[in-house]
This record gives C-alpha cells, sequence and structure tokens, in this order.
C-alpha cells in the first residue's frame, strides 16, 4: 500500500472512529461558521432588501462597493478584523482576538457583503417586475422590501447556503484573528494547512473529506430545494 | 344633488424619460360613475391609471384623491405573493390596517364574493390565469374600496373568465362602487361603462356618455384607430 492509499485508509478510520480531537475541530468549525452564516445573513439581508427598494444619492456608488467586496480576499479580512481587535486597536478593549469571537466577527464580515449584495440583486430584479403590485396593496416602501423578502423566500435560503459554504472553506481570517490554538480556536481549515505543514496528512485528509462532505452536502440541499421548488410552482409557470 | 368627487386631475402631464405619455390630462370622477378609458396602445391609459392610484407621480400638473386608502388596482396581469389563495387576499387587508383576524375573515368573504373560497388553501401561483384575475379582484375589493381602478382585466383571459369577470364588474357597478376601466374591447365598454374617456397620443379626445361615444363620436374616432376596434369589436 503507498502512502497516499495509507493516508486515505488511516483518515476514514480516524472519522469513523469518532476521534475525539477531529470532531471537536469538526463541532468548533461548525459552531462558528453556523454563527457567523446567521449573523451575516440577518445583517446582510436587511442591508440588502433595503438597497434593492430605496433610491438615494450615491446608491450606485454603494452597490459597485458592495458587489467589490463579493471577492474580498479572506485573509484580509482576518487582517482588518486583527487591527480591530489588537490591544492598540479600536476594539482592543473588547479582548477578543485569538478567541471563538474573534473568529465569528471575522467570518460575519466576510459573508455580509456577500449576502447583502446577492439579496439586493435578486430583490431589485423581483421589484422591478412586481414592486408595482405590491405597492398597489397599500405597502409602503419598507413593508415591500420585507414581502419581497418573504416572497423570495427560497432563493435566501440558497444565498444562505452559499454564504455558509464561504465561511467554513476559509482559511485566511480565522488563522489571522483564531491563531490556530489546538483545543481553542482551531477548525477545520486552519488544521488542514497545520497539519499538511507538519506532514501529517491522515489528519488532514480525515478533515479534508468531512470538509468536502460538507460542502457536497450543501450544494445536494441546494439542488434538492430547487427541485422541490419547481415541482411545487409547475403549474404556476 | 351631486355625487362627490372621488378623484380629480388638473392640467396633468406625463414624461417617460422624452416621450410624453400624457398632456394637459382634465377630469374628475364622481362617486358612482363606471368610467371605460379607451385608446389605442401607447395611447396612455395604463400610465392614466397608474398616476390614479398614485403608483406614478405626474411631470406636471395635481391630482387629488378623496381616500387613497379606499381606492384599489388591478392589473392586466396579477401577480401572487408565494402563499396561499386566503394569505394573499388577507395581507392585502392587513396592510389596509385591518387586524390580522379580521383581515383573514374579510378575505374569506372576498373569496366567496369571486366564488373562489373553495381555493382558498390552495397555493396562489397553482390557479389558472381566470382564476387569478378573480383572485386579484377579491384581493382588490377585500377593504371594500369605494373607487376600483382596473387596467385591461380581461385582456389576456379566455373568453368564459373574461364573461366571468364582467359579471363580477357589473355586480361591483350595482353595488354603486366606482369603476375606472382600461380596455380594448367596445363590447365591454357598452356593458358596463356609463361614460367613456378616449386617449389619444396622450391627449383626452373625448369625454363623455357612453351612449354619445357609441351614437355621434365612435367612426370618427375608429377612423383613426382601426387596429383598436378590430380588436375590441366582440
Amino acid at each position: 500500500m503507498n502512502s497516499l492509499q495509507q493516508s486515505f485508509s488511516t483518515a476514514f478510520s480516524l472519522v469513523l472512529s469518532g476521534d475525539a480531537a477531529l470532531w471537536a475541530i469538526i463541532g468548533r468549525s461548525l459552531a462558528v461558521s453556523g454563527l457567523a452564516t446567521l449573523l451575516g445573513f440577518a445583517a446582510g439581508a436587511v442591508l440588502g432588501s433595503w438597497l434593492a427598494v430605496s433610491r438615494f444619492a450615491g446608491r450606485g456608488a454603494v452597490i459597485a462597493l458592495l458587489n467589490a467586496m463579493l471577492s474580498l480576499p479572506s485573509v484580509v479580512v482576518g487582517l482588518l478584523v486583527y487591527l480591530l481587535l489588537s490591544r492598540s486597536g479600536p476594539l482592543g478593549f473588547l479582548g477578543w482576538l485569538f478567541s471563538f469571537k474573534a473568529m465569528v466577527l471575522a467570518q460575519t464580515i466576510l459573508v455580509l457583503p456577500i449576502v447583502a449584495a446577492w439579496v439586493r440583486q435578486a430583490l431589485e430584479d423581483a421589484d422591478l417586475r412586481h414592486g408595482e403590485q405590491i405597492s398597489a396593496m397599500g405597502a409602503g416602501r419598507g413593508m415591500r422590501g420585507l414581502l419581497l423578502l418573504l416572497d423570495e423566500r427560497f432563493v435566501l435560503l440558497t444565498i444562505f447556503i452559499a454564504a455558509f459554504g464561504r465561511a467554513i472553506a476559509e482559511v485566511g481570517a480565522v488563522m489571522i484573528v483564531g491563531g490556530n490554538i489546538d483545543g481553542f480556536t482551531r477548525v477545520m481549515t486552519t488544521a488542514i494547512a497545520l497539519e499538511t505543514s507538519k506532514g501529517d496528512l491522515p489528519l488532514a485528509l480525515g478533515l479534508g473529506l468531512v470538509l468536502m462532505l460538507i460542502v457536497v452536502g450543501l450544494n445536494a440541499l441546494v439542488a434538492l430545494i430547487k427541485g422541490w421548488r419547481e415541482r411545487r410552482e409547475a403549474f404556476a409557470l | 344633488m351631486t355625487a362627490p368627487v372621488l378623484l380629480s386631475l388638473k392640467e396633468v402631464n406625463k414624461l417617460h424619460g422624452r416621450v410624453q405619455a400624457l398632456q394637459g390630462v382634465n377630469f374628475s370622477i364622481a362617486q358612482g360613475e363606471a368610467v371605460a378609458l379607451v385608446g389605442a396602445n401607447g395611447s396612455g391609459k395604463s400610465t392614466l391609471l397608474r398616476l390614479m392610484q398614485g403608483l406614478l407621480k405626474p411631470t406636471e400638473g395635481s391630482i387629488y384623491q378623496a381616500d387613497l386608502k379606499r381606492q384599489a388596482f388591478v392589473f392586466q396581469k396579477p401577480w401572487m405573493l408565494r402563499t396561499t389563495v386566503l394569505a394573499n387576499v388577507a395581507l392585502a387587508a392587513w396592510l389596509r390596517g385591518q387586524r390580522w383576524a379580521d383581515a383573514r375573515q374579510a378575505a374569506a368573504t372576498a373569496l366567496q364574493q369571486v366564488d373562489l373560497a373553495d381555493l382558498a388553501q390552495r397555493p396562489a401561483r397553482t390557479l389558472s390565469g381566470g382564476q387569478q384575475q378573480r383572485l386579484a379582484v377579491a384581493r382588490a375589493c377585500v377593504s371594500q374600496p369605494q373607487l376600483l381602478l382596473l387596467d385591461e382585466p380581461t385582456a389576456s383571459l379566455a373568453p368564459a373568465s373574461k364573461r366571468e369577470l364582467e359579471q363580477l364588474m357589473a355586480s361591483f357597478k350595482s353595488q354603486g362602487m366606482t369603476l375606472v376601466f382600461a380596455s380594448h374591447n367596445l363590447g365591454q365598454v357598452k356593458r358596463l361603462a356609463s361614460r367613456v374617456i378616449a386617449l389619444d397620443q396622450g391627449r383626452i379626445s373625448f369625454d363623455g356618455s357612453t351612449q354619445d361615444f357609441f351614437e355621434t363620436l365612435l367612426p370618427d374616432f375608429a377612423n383613426r384607430t382601426a387596429a383598436f376596434l378590430m380588436d375590441g369589436a366582440m
């Protein structure tokens, strides 16, 4: 058996045996990214829906900036949050650097513009098509945004899952603000980077397998939701 | 005693970019009238109705609405929220200020009026075109508006659905509701309207009784808008 096969075999054994260290890292990853996605989604959906239905001077510039932030490198977000949370930074008094909270904050900042930009685009298109009819029912601008948000809930679900995928797969931000401290801030991506550099391929592969399963599972979930929605609305098209 | 004015337009102009959609429009709508807006495609009927409902602002001129909360609008192609038939109607009542429990009750009554009570729990988007148009009428009427605006409500419906919707409009008219509807269907105009306002390239070319329109002015009007006549003669 060559070393690659051996590594895969050991990785499967680790995953299936319920290795405590490995599952602690997986649990922490899910908690950090899940919480960050929830927070980023809540703020991003509000910002995106507001941008979709509002008209103000400089709106175009705000949207252009938001779209530019879609490709924000996670290490840059990590660096910015590091500067914010470092002892001499404006939020240094919180004492969050190299903690779970710092990682959640960094990933929230990472997913927020993604959610806001996608929600803005989805709702603005819907508003162009149907906003007039909602207004004719007596809804003001805020209520129109809220109703469009509710009506586009399947799109929102897809955006949520995509944002979670972005959060759980990133390594730069959590590495910088979390510090990859064993048993404390080590998550799947930082652990994979560390174990690979140490040459401990089975653990890195085991974590990589779980990460892949999560990402594939999320995409399968999106496809299932899309299929279910299309079947449900087949007669309405 | 004259009926109270529900809506009035004074010297209304509307520009869509560089296109003059409406020019120098003046008229009032009194309670109990059934007014048909006629004219060729692009003559400004839909723009005028949207201005009347407050969905557009005039470029110049002024619009008086007695009570915007008691106006409702039915679109040519209605769009339903992704929820049940009942919730779509109840939501419209709730947005007009009713409590949710009352709104649901009012929605159930409105659905009975349009003969959709049996489909109350169905997803609204699974209804047929004709059913969705009746649902749109229920949604518009759930708060008992005094003025109902309809933008070519039967234009995209099958003949049977057209007849059903026309019957509904006739019943609203007989109940004293004020109707303003855009139509290409002259038969429908003759059956439902007490007054006709004809638009020609954004200007009012006729404003008078339905009888005068058909007896004296229709031939001249028809010569200028032959396509519209062909479309709506039945």
